[in-house]
């Protein structure tokens, strides 16, 4: 057992002894770093080091949550005291139990990256400047890159429990991108374009590629203005779409269906979609940075349709949720760290990808407007009901080709409808790190709410 | 003592401020931090999701030459504190360089009354179900109450190469409460919340009022219509509604956007960039306000900073770093959202100044609007000027009178444009809390105004 699994369980063991019906101990320990360079010149380099670990206690049908930073034997011992202290102000719960099973995770490989550990600072330096370079050089009209960031973690979780479940694995990730700024003369303004890349390590990022697509969304954008308010043909970038795939996460989360707060609550088995989207949840995919052998509370990880034949197919459960609804847990208990409880969250979701490519996409919309980006997603939409209301920027659609530059208009509908409009999905999808770990192509939806002048 | 020796041995700062300019270097700082903290929430009329914890790090940073080296620990040790200090000199080849003596000097920390942390947690659950009962008895058609409530408490130290050694203790308490209102198939959701950087007895003035609130804007939207579309005179409620100039102009403000060319106001310093009608600051002093501290996290006392003057430009948001580069005193504006974080410039609490205008007259002049009452958020590209706001809770106006709610709609434009066009500043005035995000961080600011009149602005909603 390698330290942080003895830690682990040495808290569960404390809690137990301290009051605890059952315990849950997840305990991560992460070494990161991150460049950020402006202008040819490193502007900061930071490394870290960082542990941390968060104790879930049952009393009864009561459940506490305690987490700390000190993973000494008093350290552990005043976590579990807190956890109990905090399931005593908690109310009981009927479904509250911990999670049980013992089936074996399975072997997940190629979630670590050795070119990270092997890459020294200077080598992950000139790789955001590297980034930074090629927005420069790409087109005259890049005034200036506001900052180029690189990103790279190694982490390790383990996950013990009084009750069964639990494990431990290693992860690498990467991620760099840049925010170009490009201006014209004759023309108001300026643009910005954001350019990313995201992969297990440095060796598998490309800095030419990310520094292009900065360069090439801002410039793309200069000479912008205001679309004519009305309905036609939208067609969604990957990177738009995937934040409205993010909002469809949330809303096949069984936590926000059995609270009624997500537009899908009363609608399973029901057509919801186009026929052309179909959607996956799927904690194994090899691509997928989300993917791991277990869930945030120990259940093996597995692969669940969603939406299929246009129809929703099921719900996403961890083991509370699973409980409640006399189901199974899908593993998806999700954390955003160790100061937080798990909750129900998708792990990765992939959209299947079409037969059409872009090109055709466009052809399809005829005249439309084509979104590259959105402003407000977590501001301008209404959880339980789908309705939104977005600020967005992008292209016209004229005789099915991306034509003038399109700004300051919002895209407004509801999820499900937008969902039922798609006509066709891409052909080429990409991993977003925006609204979760989401693969998606571009998608084509039949007819939006266009705002503009 | 709540000084900064509680948290951070002088000695020990010595060493590692030496430690981290071992390898050369005109600037180095260690911030060191605990903080603890209480969260638990009410929903299905039950108290759930209680969380507890205590977290303690430190953070070094060296700069040399225009770059920062910047390493962060868990853990307060001294062995932590020199492992970090280590780890950012590592990459340094220079010559060793002396920090000078450290001077402690604290200015005292935000007055508490009760700390949070000796109120039993039943009392905070209490609190709760009072919320609950106070949303769920709003109406027959609140089908949903939520609440939760936070307390955190800071305790930081910085000691810095050139003799700096300060310190803060803070707290922050806040409750939100949220209400779901159903008639049929229409489902609509209300939000309110009360925080300041005080202690329990923020508590003491029926706070459930704030659940009420959020009950009442719940069932205020299932009578709303769609919202209307095109370009209007926009009227911004006080309070909350501060987060428009928030973002539209305060990000735009922070020096270091403005240093990198990827602000709107670069070059704009002295410049009449609104009405003389407008006066705004960013004042991190406020007695108890939540975007309020004693210092910022880089040792600097927090001021008032008067950024806009008559319509005119007159002074940007300044951390350290920024300010030397323009030979300029930093303005107390150099934030973190942890030790885990290097400091930038960040707003405190930014307002605009009350005018004079009655808010019945602001709304009165107005032929045919839109009134947005408060936001459910919105952000701000700094470099472009571009803003997009949703509006939780929006009206229309016609011949000067407020008449139906209206639902998703979406304020959009750009900072310079609107902030020119604002035309009427209320004498009406209070401040709202609002969590900040930039960088990756989240701190706690102010924002706040009285009623505000932009003469034109573009109003995205669902009605063609």
């Amino acid at each position: 057992m390698t330290d942080l699994a003895e830690q682990a369980a040495s808290a569960v063991q404390r809690a137990v002894a301290a009051g605890a019906g059952d315990a849950e101990a997840y305990a991560t320990e992460a070494e990161n770093r991150e460049v950020r360079v402006h202008g040819g010149k490193v502007e900061s380099l930071t490394a870290a080091t960082q542990r941390g670990l968060g104790l879930r206690v049952w009393i009864g049908g009561r459940v506490g949550y305690g987490f700390g930073t000190d993973l000494s034997a008093e350290g552990l011992e005043a976590i579990a005291a807190r956890a109990v202290e905090a399931a005593g102000a908690a109310d009981e719960d009927e479904f509250a139990a911990p999670p049980t099973g013992n089936r074996k995770p399975p072997d997940v490989s190629g979630l670590s990256d050795p070119s990270r550990a092997e890459s020294p600072p200077e080598r992950i330096a000139e790789l955001a400047l590297a980034v930074e370079r090629t927005a420069l050089e790409a087109d005259d009209r890049v005034a200036a890159v506001e900052q180029a960031v690189y990103f790279d973690s190694g982490e390790r979780v383990a996950i013990a429990s009084s009750s069964g479940p639990g494990g431990e694995y290693e992860t690498t990730s990467c991620y760099a991108y840049l925010q170009a700024l490009a201006e014209a003369e004759g023309e108001d303004g300026r643009e910005t374009g954001l350019g990313f890349g995201l992969a297990r390590g440095p060796a598998g990022l490309d800095p030419v590629a990310i520094g292009r697509e900065g360069a090439e969304r801002a410039t793309e954008m200069i000479g912008s203005s205001k679309p004519a308010s009305g309905s036609c043909p939208v067609v969604l970038d990957p990177t738009v779409a995937a934040g409205f795939v993010g909002l469809l996460g949330r809303a096949v989360g069984a936590d926000a269906v059995q609270r009624g707060r997500s537009p899908l609550a009363e609608r399973l088995g029901e057509e919801v979609a186009g026929d052309a989207f179909v959607l996956h949840d799927d904690g194994l995919d090899p691509e997928g940075f989300a993917t791991a052998p277990i869930d945030a509370e120990g259940t093996p990880r597995r692969r669940t349709a969603l939406i299929e034949e246009g129809r929703l197919r099921t719900f996403l459960y961890d083991s509370y949720t699973a409980r409640r609804a006399a189901a199974a847990s899908t593993a998806n208990a999700g954390r955003s760290g160790y100061r937080m409880p798990p909750g129900v969250a998708a792990s990765n979701l992939v959209v299947r990808p079409g037969t059409v490519s872009l090109e055709q996409l466009l052809v399809e919309a005829g005249e439309g407007v084509y979104v590259n980006d959105v402003a407000g997603l977590h501001s301008g939409v209404n959880p339980v009901t789908g309705v939104f209301s977005v600020g967005a920027s992008g292209r016209a659609i004229r005789g099915g080709e991306r034509a003038e530059p399109l700004r300051e208009f919002t895209i407004a509908g509801d999820l499900v409808s937008m969902l039922r409009a798609v006509g066709a999905v891409g052909s080429a999808p990409r991993w977003v790190p925006f609204g979760g770990s989401v693969s998606v192509p571009s998608l084509l939806i039949g007819e939006m709410t266009v705002s503009g002048s | 003592m709540s000084g900064p020796e509680k948290l951070l041995d002088p000695g020990v700062a010595e060493r590692v401020l030496a430690r981290a300019l071992a390898h050369g270097g005109e600037f180095a700082e260690v911030f060191a931090e605990r903080r603890s903290g209480l969260t638990l929430a009410i929903d299905e009329s039950r108290i759930e999701s209680v969380q507890s914890g205590v977290e303690e790090g430190a953070g070094v940073r060296v700069l040399s030459a225009g770059t920062t080296y910047f390493a962060y620990v868990d853990g307060l040790d001294p062995a932590d504190l020199e492992r970090a200090a280590s780890e950012a000199a590592a990459a340094l080849r220079g010559d060793r360089a002396e920090p000078q003596a450290l001077r402690a000097q604290a200015p005292p920390p935000q007055p508490i009354e009760r700390p949070p942390g000796e109120v039993p947690a039943a009392r905070k659950a209490e609190l709760l179900r009072e919320l609950d009962e106070r949303a769920r008895s709003a109406g027959a058609e609140i089908a949903q109450a939520m609440a939760s409530y936070g307390e955190a408490r800071r305790e930081v130290a910085v000691a810095n190469s050139a003799g700096l050694f300060s310190g803060d203790d803070r707290t922050r308490v806040r409750i939100g409460a949220q209400a779901v209102a159903r008639r049929g198939g229409r489902v609509e959701t209300g939000a309110e919340t009360l925080g300041a950087a005080r202690g329990f007895e923020l508590f003491d003035d029926d706070p459930a009022r704030i659940a009420a609130g959020a009950a009442r804007k719940a069932l205020t939207l299932l009578d709303a219509g769609p919202a209307p579309t095109g370009t209007m005179p926009v009227v911004v409620g006080g309070g909350f509604g501060g987060v428009l100039f928030h973002e539209m102009t305060g990000h735009g403000l922070e020096a270091d956007h403005v240093q990198k060319g990827a602000s709107v106001y670069a070059g704009k310093l002295g410049e009449t960039v609104a009405q003389p009608l407008l006066a705004a600051y960013d004042d991190g002093r406020l007695p108890g306000e939540w975007g309020s501290d004693a210092i910022d996290d880089e040792g600097t006392p927090t001021q008032q900073t008067r950024v806009i003057e008559d319509g005119r430009l007159v002074a940007f948001l300044h951390d350290r770093r920024s300010a030397a580069k323009e030979s300029a005193a930093p303005t107390g504006n150099g934030r973190r959202e942890s030790f885990r974080h290097l400091p930038i410039p960040r707003m405190t609490n930014t307002y605009i100044a009350p005018g004079e205008a009655e808010p019945e007259a602001i709304l009165g002049e107005v032929e045919k609007g839109f009134y947005a009452v408060s936001f459910a958020g919105g952000q701000v590209d700094p470099a472009t000027g571009d803003f997009v706001f949703g509006v939780n809770e929006g009206y229309l106006i016609e011949a000067g009178e407020v008449t139906r709610p209206c639902r998703g709609a979406t304020l959009v434009g750009n900072c310079l444009q609107a902030l020119a066009a604002i035309d009427a500043v209320g004498n009406d005035f209070w401040m709202k809390t609002g969590i900040c995000g930039k960088g990756g961080q989240k701190v706690p600011v102010g924002t706040g105004q009285g009623h505000v009149r932009i003469a034109s602005m573009t109003v995205g909603g669902t009605e063609v």
